[in-house]
């Protein structure tokens, strides 16, 4: 048992949050108030080698570990939660290629990644169906020598900047989740269709879109495992995604401790700084446990991948866990901050508008809950 | 090119530095360590001239503790090829550092052909080592560098003056320079860089072997203690109006008789 990080990790860890504070935090203000996109930042942590951390090494990725990739997203989301959802979109978008792809489609559809710097969008969700993913309406029929794609994403990040999407859609509604096919959908084909950008509560500097695809022909060599079979691997990507995202919310509550840390030194109250007062300091305990409690359940979750154990459970937990901690650590800071704490001066009521979609996407937080049920008390 | 860079491990700048328990140093157990600022430009601009020059290596050499050798993981995660440790106790002083400094490049068995070091350690800010090194060296020195251009055989510097003025040295080579901030930009250790930095060799040696023996150290260390606390500063209440005349003889009095200012 070690609960260690080695040397390797933590200079890692210690670069990403160099990265975070020098080139995120000092933009993530503006970003989200004008919803700028972070392009230059996004092509920086590209060619420091802290995006796309799921490709392997036989692909040109730098043959991360799970483990790895997490102390990275949680670097990098303590510098903005928005901008790393950017970030973060490309390995979702690319894992269910690592996970199922072929040799040819890694070589085809991940090494491009490691060679320029590409960005990419996962389309699962719908505008009719969010949770319930085996409801998917977009169809994706046989062409003959091609796969006819159709119907409409919701809520797709990345969308109008993406060379590179994954698509989800069925052979045939009916089937429910045994329709369900995933196929690889260059952005320069025809028949995709932007749909505007959304304005959100928070992450408000990445992209996010509908996107229409209408009749879009797809090469018959980019569908990820067989027509039916993309059900299994949607559950296998949460596996490794969920993780991740949790990690992000991990990044959140820290940046939530550090800047109550500084605050409540320097803000007096009652002659004294409010640092002083248990009743701050009960609050700030809270956060700073709720944190390492949550950081805990991400590694845990991300070393039982590496160690090839199955992590459903547990990645359920961190992603929970973490993401509804986030909330209650960033709306105490708010708190903690008083007056201060409400106004787009200060840097918290971001992060409370940041941490509320981590509860939403990826997964609910009650969508956790009821895989979290179902592996305990058995289907 | 032989290049090389002398590194120097300080504590992090957020440290609350404490002397330790015999009062002969800070103390060290629990220090976050870093590279000294101004070596991340000696690193940097090393680099650039091996860009520059195919063919060089860049080797990072640091006198010090064993413990953390982030120093050393950074400049080979930045790019260095190859780096040399001399081992000794971190209070060494700047004489017994140039030695050892000299000694861990000679060791080597490569001549150098130019010698990059900060212009100053952030820790005790000494500003001597590269130019002993350079005397020990009898090598050309420069220090407080922003700038560094070719010029034939020789390279050309700029350096900084009072009132921001800059003066231009051509250099021959060998030479020692040392960086000040504004000459370049530090690169961040890309993740394949702290992957491939393990792998990169690491000479350890200690000050026996470069030659350095307790007669060299020309400081002793001795009762390190910090700052006595700062007194309260004194309010004087002088909303009376009808007092203010006595309060203003007190302040005076006080700011000749006690702040000794008048």
């Amino acid at each position: 048992m070690n609960f260690k990080l080695s040397t390797e990790q933590l200079e890692m860890r210690e670069m990403a949050m160099k990265f975070a504070k020098n080139e995120l935090i000092p933009k993530a203000q503006e970003y989200d108030e004008k919803e700028i996109f972070p392009e230059q930042e996004f092509k920086k942590a590209w060619e420091l080698g802290l995006v796309n951390t799921c490709i392997p090494a036989e692909y040109g990725g730098a043959g991360f570990s799970a483990l790895d990739s997490v102390v990275i997203g949680e670097a990098l989301a303590y510098g903005c939660m928005g901008m790393n959802t950017s970030f973060m979109a490309n390995d979702l978008a690319l894992l269910p290629i690592v996970i199922a792809g072929t040799h040819e489609q890694k070589e085809k559809f991940l090494r491009p990644f490691t060679e320029e710097f590409k960005i990419a969008a996962f389309c699962l969700t719908e505008p009719g169906n969010g949770s319930d993913a085996a409801g998917i309406k977009t169809t994706i029929k046989d062409g003959g020598d091609h796969w006819i794609l159709n119907g409409s994403k919701m809520w797709i990040t990345n969308a109008s900047k993406a060379h590179q999407f994954v698509v989800y859609g069925t052979m045939d509604p009916a089937l429910k989740h045994k329709g369900l096919c995933a196929v690889v959908v260059p952005a320069d084909l025809e028949g995709i269709v932007m749909g505007k950008k959304e304005e959100k509560m928070g992450h408000r500097s990445s992209d996010t879109r509908s996107i229409q695809f209408e009749n879009v022909k797809v090469p018959k060599e980019n569908m990820l495992g067989r027509p039916g079979e993309a059900w299994s691997i949607a559950m296998k990507t949460l596996d490794h995604s969920r993780p991740l995202v949790a990690s992000s919310a991990v990044g959140g509550s820290q940046r939530a401790l550090d800047c109550v840390k500084e605050y409540s030194k320097q803000r007096a109250q009652f002659g004294v700084p409010i640092a002083k007062h248990q009743a701050i300091q009960f609050m700030i305990a809270d956060i700073a446990m709720k944190t390492e409690a949550s950081r805990l359940l991400v590694h845990k979750a991300a070393w039982m991948l590496d160690n090839g154990e199955r992590n459903t459970e547990i990645a359920s937990y961190a992603k929970a866990f973490a993401a509804d901690s986030c909330m209650q650590n960033t709306t105490d800071a708010v708190q903690i901050y008083g007056g201060y704490g409400y106004s787009k001066e200060y840097p918290v009521e971001k992060l409370m508008r940041d941490a509320k979609l981590i509860q939403i996407y990826e997964g609910t937080s009650q969508i956790q809950r009821l895989v979290i049920a179902r592996e305990v008390l058995g289907k | 090119m032989n290049i090389f860079v002398c590194v120097k491990q300080v504590p992090d700048t957020e440290t609350k530095v404490q002397p330790n328990a015999d009062g002969t140093f800070i103390e060290t157990t629990s220090i976050k360590w870093i590279m000294n600022p101004y070596d991340e430009f000696a690193v940097e601009q090393a680099l650039l001239v091996k860009a520059d020059n195919p063919g060089s290596t860049v080797t990072v050499v640091r006198v010090g503790g064993v413990k953390d050798t982030e120093a050393l993981r950074t400049a080979l995660a930045m790019g260095a090829d190859d780096a040399v440790l001399v081992e000794a106790e971190d209070n060494l002083d700047s004489y017994t550092i140039a030695k050892a400094l000299k000694g861990g490049i000679e060791k080597t068995g490569k001549q150098p052909d130019v010698i990059f070091a900060g212009k100053q350690g952030i820790d005790d800010d000494a500003l001597q080592v590269p130019q002993v090194l350079a005397q020990m060296l009898d090598f050309p020195a420069v220090s407080v560098i922003v700038g560094y251009e070719k010029s034939g055989d020789n390279i050309s510097v700029k350096r900084e003056i009072e009132g921001g003025a800059l003066e231009v040295y051509e250099v021959s080579t060998p030479c020692v320079l040392a960086t000040n901030k504004g000459i370049n930009t530090p690169r961040y250790a890309s993740l394949p860089g702290i992957m491939k930095a393990k792998r990169k060799p690491m000479q350890q040696l200690s000050l026996a072997d470069v030659g350095v023996s307790e007669d060299d150290k020309r400081l002793k260390y001795s009762d390190f203690r910090l700052p006595p606390e700062k007194p309260p500063g004194k309010k004087f209440d002088a909303t009376d109006e009808a007092k203010q005349q006595e309060v203003v003889a007190e302040v005076v009095k006080l700011l000749r008789e006690e702040a000794k200012v008048l």
